[in-house]
């Protein structure tokens, strides 16, 4: 009991005395940690650009899906294409990853926009991890965007070509029948 | 100042509002982001967004408060009673020697000991360090296998990993689906040469209990010591060593409400168990544990363990009703959740939940006002997810989405219903992110995809 309040009395003063000194400059300092994200990372997850589906099945649109789920990232990255000009005109993702992996996309969707194809294809992972101060650790996020891009115009080209194909095959059976 | 009283007044708040706070309790607890220029000297910046006071702290299996109970008691071990308890020849160190064993009785009364077969060391890491190399070693001629679970500490699973290079053979046994051992495997696996059984009695990442009696039984019979790792179970579930027929037993103070680098080793007497000393000196703790025994951590322990022995049952009843709010919040609202381990055989402070759809650490840079920890690859140094939720079997893609939400005697319904508020909106938020989930909603199976490795 009175060694209870002779603690007590002895805890308040010398309790008060460490915190006054330590939450001044030094505790939100301490507070950050190693695991820092940077404030674009977190301005990306807090407010995701472009996060959505296209129709998959829209000739004018060509989707990468990369990664996979035992790895623990999975991206799916959506490109319109204006057929015309070839040029990008909208792009939306979604992603299954950590934080890093969520900004590498969305940055890779803002960075598509009004491109064209083949100036996207020289996007490189090194100017993401850049744009986001990525740590080591977590370049591979930027790789699987940079992937995302290459396959979702792989996969526009490709559509294109079948498309075209078909188009030959129907204007062929016209003429013949002509 | 505000601060610093509202600290003080904080557990005791919690601890059933015993004491009436002139700090308001709102305050306290409210965690919501504010604006830059408002309350300069209590925001904090976590995961990069200032947030008026501190997280939530739901993370009870990495470490937990002390109670400021135990801090009376250890203080005065500090500031006036602070003599080595190994001197002999004055006042001093007689009294401190006399706290140290008070504080060794209390421990012991808590497992269902003799005061002489606890050992002071400086936490469950060192006391599974002993007990796995320092059996192993005395009995080297004789013995030369050991038995343990894959789902082990890392501590003895890397003791484990160094006697196998010292050339003894460990047998990791599976464990099932809901994370206990099978305890028929157990004793087939045992061999004449068998000189040690190590099962832990609560598993920190999922919190099963495993089945001590029929093990401790099963070793009795068959003559060989059982070790186990007691660290998240003392003062948590019953532990009895003479029922449950333990040879050796790791304790951790800082697990519950005590002071971090204390912890105690149970070495039974009858039949005597030998082990070599992994500290040399001058011959402390019966030569089991060299060096000066820490007074007030050791009195921090002993009035630790007795308040766990008087408040045991009411913080079990608590934690249960705790953990059903949050289970029934959560999975109410949303779906696809997995419960990791099995829920019979649990402690129920800790809740080990897997989220379909949704990767660990993007769901913990979500919370950032709930402390949490999780079993995702990305929240571990390498790549790999838990290897305990891997000997689960919980597919790769489930172990990055699982989250573990720890329960404490000062967690209080407020606590539980903001952090699953938040829990709820994030995952909500990352599933409407993910491909998986949309392909999953559409009907397509997603194992059946081959995916593009890069």
């Amino acid at each position: 009991m009175l060694l209870r309040a002779g603690g007590r009395r002895l805890l308040a003063p010398g309790l008060r005395r460490v915190l006054a000194g330590g939450d001044g400059a030094t505790a939100p300092a301490a507070v950050r940690g190693a695991r820092a994200y940077h404030e674009r990372v977190v301005e990306h997850y807090e407010n995701p650009r472009n996060v959505g589906s296209f129709e998959k099945d829209d000739p004018s649109v060509g989707t990468g899906l990369v990664g996979a789920p035992a790895c623990g990232d999975v991206m799916k990255l959506q490109i319109r294409v204006d057929e015309s000009s070839g040029k990008i005109v909208d792009a939306c993702f979604k992603t299954f990853g950590c934080g890093s992996a969520i900004a590498s996309s969305s940055v890779a969707t803002e960075w598509v926009k009004g491109k064209q194809m083949e100036e996207v294809l020289t996007i490189k992972n090194t100017e993401i991890a850049k744009h986001l101060s990525l740590p080591p650790v977590k370049l591979h996020c930027s790789m699987l965007a940079e992937d995302a891009i290459k396959a979702a115009v792989k996969d526009y080209e490709a559509k294109k070509a079948k498309l075209g194909q078909k188009g030959e095959i129907a204007s062929t059976e016209k003429a013949a029948e002509a | 100042m505000a601060l610093s009283r509202r600290l003080l007044l904080l557990p005791l708040l919690r601890r059933g509002g015993c004491l009436s706070a002139s700090a308001s309790p709102a305050r306290a607890l409210s965690t919501a982001a504010v604006p830059a220029d408002a309350e300069q000297e209590e925001a904090v910046t976590v995961k990069g967004v200032r947030i008026s006071g501190r997280p939530l702290y739901m993370d009870m299996q990495a470490t937990t408060p002390v109670d400021p109970r135990v801090l009376d008691a250890m203080l005065p071990f500090y500031l006036s009673r602070y003599g080595n308890p190994h001197s002999r020849t004055h006042l001093y160190g007689w009294e401190s020697d006399a706290a140290v064993e008070e504080a060794r009785a209390r421990v012991a009364s808590l497992v269902g000991a003799d005061p002489r077969e606890i050992f002071f060391t400086s936490g469950a890491t060192e006391c599974n360090n002993i007990a796995v190399k320092g059996v192993m070693r005395f009995y080297r001629d004789r013995r030369r296998h050991v038995i343990t679970t894959q789902t082990e500490h890392k501590c003895v699973l890397d003791s484990c990993r160094y006697l196998q290079q010292e050339g003894f053979e460990v047998t990791y046994l599976p464990v099932r689906s809901d994370g206990l051992v099978d305890v028929a495997q157990l004793a087939d696996a045992i061999r004449p040469d068998t000189g040690l059984v190590s099962v832990m009695a609560v598993n920190n990442e999922i919190g099963v209990v495993q089945p001590l009696e029929e093990i401790g039984r099963i070793c009795r019979e068959k003559g060989v010591p059982f070790h186990t790792d007691a660290a998240q179970a003392l003062g948590k579930i019953p532990i009895d060593v003479n029922q449950m027929g333990i040879g050796l037993m790791s304790l951790s103070a800082h697990k519950i409400y005590g002071p971090k680098g204390v912890g105690a080793l149970y070495l039974r007497r009858r039949p005597r168990i030998r082990v070599e000393p992994q500290m040399s000196g001058g011959g402390q703790e019966r030569g089991i544990r060299s060096g000066t025994v820490p007074t007030p951590l050791v009195v921090g322990f002993g009035a630790a363990c007795e308040i766990a022995a008087k408040e045991m049952d009411y913080d079990h009843r608590r934690a249960t009703t705790l953990q059903q709010r949050l289970l029934n919040g959560i999975c109410g609202q949303v779906d696809d959740v997995v419960i990791n381990g099995s829920m019979e055989h649990r402690y129920p402070g800790n809740l080990n939940l897997s989220f379909a759809y949704v990767e660990g650490e993007s769901l913990l840079m979500g919370l950032k006002e709930v402390a949490v920890s999780s079993g995702s690859a990305c929240t571990s140094a390498s790549l790999e997810p838990s290897y305990v939720l891997r000997a689960l079997g919980v597919e790769e893609d489930m172990a990055h989405t699982s989250i573990r939400f720890g329960i404490g005697r000062f967690t209080t319904e407020e606590e539980v219903d903001r952090a699953t508020e938040l829990t709820v909106h994030q995952v909500k938020k990352l599933r409407d992110m993910s491909p998986l989930y949309e392909m999953a909603k559409a009907g397509i199976d997603i194992k059946s995809i081959q995916w593009a490795q890069h």
